[in-house]
């Protein structure tokens, strides 16, 4: 088995609410406990996941969100109300507080603890006026054609 | 119940945690530890009856047995000589 190639997985992390976040770093961490080769590549929104001073506050909005947990179901027009999206939010942590679950600076933590390759998109970067130095220490910027070449060779690629 | 006693040289307690985290954290304390020695892994998370294994085939190491009591699963992993 350890003379095969190792095997090795892409995600393109799009997306930056607070449950699209969670996919692609646990995916991510358990393919590299897998002894998978895997890298996330950021971009777009995917970026706040990675972006220092965003990271710790993604959030989840219930506007426009059937699937949104609730004690009550809440029509569209309440979800668009001011501090709705505060309110999903915390809802939503204190479900992923009660079974344990890893926040997510912890699970990007683990990520490049288990060298999982982090790279940042670099034209939505430039985009936003942020640098490396905005991002995660262990996060490297690269374009389309990083991801390709890694992506190439991969035995899942995922969009998220 | 196991038919010969298995003697692990590190035990990791993972109760009460989810997935992905007793993957992760059997992981790293597979890579704590020699090649050839045995690792205890408790834990209460049901999908890790399968994630566990799955994880464990793939990294090349050998879970020699896999208990449940009481709510509590026990595996026992002999890490691959380097």
């Amino acid at each position: 088995m350890s003379e095969e190639k190792p095997k090795r997985m892409s995600i393109i992390a799009s997306k930056g609410a607070l449950d699209m976040a969670y996919p692609p770093l646990i995916l991510a961490s358990t393919a590299a406990a897998m002894d998978v080769e895997t890298m996330i590549f950021f971009t777009f929104y995917g970026i706040d996941v990675v972006n220092k001073k965003k990271y710790a506050n993604l959030r989840v909005a219930p506007i426009a969100n059937p699937a949104m947990p609730s004690p009550v179901p809440m029509p569209n027009i309440i979800g668009m109300l001011p501090g709705m999206t505060a309110l999903g939010t915390m809802m939503m942590k204190s479900m992923m507080g009660k079974i344990n679950w890893p926040s997510i600076p912890e699970l990007v933590e683990i990520c490049l603890e288990m060298d999982v390759k982090m790279v940042a998109c670099t034209p939505t970067l430039e985009m936003t006026g942020l640098t490396q130095a905005d991002l995660i220490e262990g996060v490297e910027v690269g374009g389309a054609a990083d991801y390709l070449d890694f992506a190439l060779d991969g035995n899942i690629n995922l969009f998220v | 119940m196991a038919s010969i006693a298995i003697t692990p040289d590190e035990v990791a307690d993972l109760k009460g945690l989810n997935c992905p985290m007793p993957v992760l954290k059997t992981k790293k304390a597979l890579d704590k530890i020699e090649g050839g020695k045995i690792l205890q892994v408790d834990l209460t998370d049901a999908g890790s009856k399968s994630d566990l294994p799955a994880m464990i085939k793939r990294t090349g190491n050998e879970l020699l047995e896999m208990t449940e009591e009481n709510g509590v699963y026990t595996f026992y992993i002999r890490k691959k000589l380097a």
